[in-house]
């Protein structure tokens, strides 16, 4: 089928499908967004909703916000080439929700207000504390968003089908690349400056949808092909790989097993491990996800949030099993890779073969595959549209309501710098994102997972939970935890130091793993409980009272 | 982490500027009493008495699966029916058991902690009022 995805008629039909079905996606959540604009008059609205959305609503926006596109077309594409070490992945981002749902969502949801320093700033000092927040949620952000927007561009380019030396409107696949990245960052900023949180919001759940009924529709398409049974679809998926057996076992991708190398089998067991922790742990210190609590009215609700988030979750990730064997059984490693060696359109790539397959010939391939990379757009971007929301709320909330201003400023006036602030960081993430566009910068997002884990998974647990806790504890753990976690990685082989880092041709690697999560949560943690008890100030204990009863009871909650 | 040990008396209460949200001055004292209460006590006790034993017992389910990814690649690729293997159906159960986690404690929230916080934040609430 490779053949005919090259065919330019069966590609110009698609390209048209894709960009019209894009076009009415964007003019959609526009028309949402201009809606939304409308009912944001207070700070409430803009940073949290309003506090207005029902559980299942949020449970729907934290899905949109969560499987980004490295989770859609990352894992299918992971488990399409390495088999079932994508599901490893998958599985450490499902479990993760786990430590939001027991530990987290509804504590969080009680004691704070808009952003995730409201948690510490409740009863430790403001300005140390938020200066450290803002600064660890700009950074988990920007990174965040850097990979997705770097990967939009590549993505489009190989979606679109342009290859080298086509041109795509007039522009060279380089130019389309830079032309996306705008674009896509020109609509997140739109989504978030004009509609706020329920713009965002909205756009999150309309995304969810169209993503869970795009990758339902594959899934039922993958194993009616073969006749639903798994097993014979896992034999197919591993014969056609060309690697058997081992393609359905862990081993090809993570923790590889070197012959006759002790030492470098035991550096990437041990990165599988810190991949796994980190992964596990990162979620519940996402910003961008721990600030979706606030826009349900009730820690009932958070809880209701985070039990349907699961839900959706869960089993999206338990059909990217069924896409990522699909995609290898009925695409063929071969063909994915002659695409896109990493893999990412093997979930078009199937879908294209699906359609052909079931509907009607080239054409019904041509638009399941149109279909499937709208969806991913979609899926972009309303996930930089959260991760620009979340920076943007610190921004503002955090670092110039009650760092700079102590306080002292309307609602107005912070709700305008919350929009200024969107803008500033959406055209710094543009111009750093076509800097980077050329770069192997797909490890920021497990980085960001990192630091989330070890700077501030360990404030907000130690801040919740431990009486005695102290401000110098919290910027302990959340600078310790950050600064560990940036400086492992930066020293790390994806960095540089092989052939597949960010900067191949240099050398300055000295840290074995690509994960630093083993080494820098135990940092973070440790940091947060040396820093309290070194530190001479005590404890408030009436603040803590005051925190413990409204974050168990709800009383005085926003 | 154990916080239970008693607030000691005569703590200096917040000064309301601190307060993070610029609401009116809480009555700390309030706060002070119902934490210090014994139904905020059967609450709290409640709530980590099911959480930090599950939160351990997810994680060290999961640590053993990862672990095993790691170092028994022979018993992970066992295969159980057909091209079905170990390493599947352990994956799967992360699944199952992460589905049955929430839901144990969706229910248990529901039956145990809402109806004891419920009526302290009346309680609280109540006094201010």
């Amino acid at each position: 089928m490779n053949h005919l995805l090259l065919a330019a008629d069966a590609h110009s039909t698609t390209r048209t499908f894709t960009i019209s079905l894009f076009v009415v996606f964007v003019l959609i959540t526009l028309a949402i967004t201009v809606w939304a604009s409308r009912q944001t008059r207070s700070a409430a609205d803009f940073y949290a909703g309003g506090r207005s959305f029902s559980g299942f609503q949020n449970g729907m926006a934290i899905g949109g916000d969560y499987m980004s596109a490295a989770s859609f077309l990352g894992i299918a594409g992971i488990i399409a080439l390495s088999g079932y070490d994508g599901f490893l992945y998958s599985i450490g981002f499902l479990v993760a929700w786990l430590v939001a749902l027991l530990l987290v969502a509804e504590l969080m949801r009680n004691s704070g207000k808009y952003t995730m320093a409201d948690v510490l700033a409740f009863r430790l000092r403001q300005r140390p504390v938020r200066t450290a927040a803002a600064v660890s949620t700009i950074t988990v952000s920007i990174f965040y968003l850097l990979a997705q927007m770097v990967g939009a561009g590549a993505l489009v380019a190989l979606l679109l089908g342009i290859k080298p030396g086509q041109t795509f409107l007039g522009m060279s696949p380089d130019t389309a690349k830079i032309a996306t990245i705008i674009f896509v960052g020109v609509l997140m900023i739109v989504y978030v400056v004009v509609g706020g949180m329920k713009g965002t919001t909205y756009v999150q759940i309309v995304k969810a949808f169209l993503l869970m009924c795009g990758a339902l529709l594959m899934t039922l398409l993958v194993l009616a092909a073969f006749k639903f049974n798994l097993s014979s679809l896992l034999g197919e998926a591993a014969t056609k790989s060309g690697k058997g057996a081992a393609f359905l076992e862990p081993g090809l991708r993570y923790g590889k097993d070197v012959a006759g190398d002790a030492t470098q089998t035991f550096y990437n067991k041990m990165d599988l491990l810190s991949l796994g922790i980190a992964l596990v742990l990162g979620t519940a210190g996402l910003p961008h996800i721990l600030i979706r609590f606030y826009t349900v009215p009730s820690a009932k609700a958070a809880r209701k949030s985070v039990l349907w988030a699961i839900g959706l979750i869960g089993a999206f990730y338990l059909m990217t099993l069924a896409l990522g064997f699909g995609a290898a059984a009925l695409v063929g490693g071969e063909a994915i890779t002659a695409q896109d060696k990493a893999g990412n359109t093997a979930a078009p790539q199937l879908a294209q073969a699906l359609g052909e397959r079931y509907l009607g010939g080239s054409t019904g391939g041509s638009i399941l595959l149109a279909v499937i990379a709208a969806v991913a757009f979609a899926t972009i971007l309303a996930v930089v549209a959260g991760l620009t929301l979340a920076s943007s709320s610190s921004l503002a909330h955090d670092f110039y309501a009650n760092v700079l201003k102590r306080g002292q400023t309307s609602e107005r006036q912070e709700v305008q710098v919350a929009r200024v602030s969107a803008f500033v960081i959406g055209a710094i993430s543009i111009v750093l994102a076509i800097f980077a566009q050329s770069l192997n910068v797909a490890f920021l997002v497990a980085l960001a997972f990192a630091v989330a884990a070890s700077g501030n998974l360990p404030a907000i647990l130690y801040s919740l939970f431990w009486k005695r806790f102290t401000t110098a504890g919290a910027t302990a753990a959340i600078y310790g935890g950050l600064i560990s976690a940036v400086v492992l990685v930066f020293f790390s082989p994806v960095v540089s130091g092989s052939p597949t880092a960010m900067f191949p041709h240099s050398d300055w690697q000295w840290f074995p793993l690509s994960n630093p999560g083993l080494i820098s949560i135990p940092i973070g943690f440790l940091c947060g409980w040396l820093g309290t008890l070194l530190s001479r100030e005590p404890a408030d204990a009436a603040k803590y009272a005051e925190m413990e009863v409204r974050s168990l009871t709800g009383a005085g909650a926003h | 982490m154990s916080t239970e040990t008693p607030v000691p008396p005569g703590t200096s209460p917040a000064s309301p500027a601190e307060d993070p949200s610029g609401r009116a001055a809480p009555d700390s004292g309030a706060y002070l009493a119902v934490e210090q209460s014994p139904e905020f006590a059967s609450l709290r006790k409640a709530l980590r008495s099911f959480v930090f034993p599950m939160t351990v017992a997810f994680f060290v389910w999961y640590a053993l699966y990862v672990i095993l990814s790691a170092y028994a690649r022979g018993f992970m690729s066992v295969k159980i029916v057909g091209h079905i293997n170990v390493a599947l159906v352990f994956g799967l159960l992360q699944f199952v058991s992460t589905f049955l986690i929430a839901w144990l404690y969706s229910r248990y929230a529901d039956r145990r902690l809402d109806p004891l916080a419920e009526q302290l934040r009346e309680r609280v609430e109540g006094d201010h009022a």
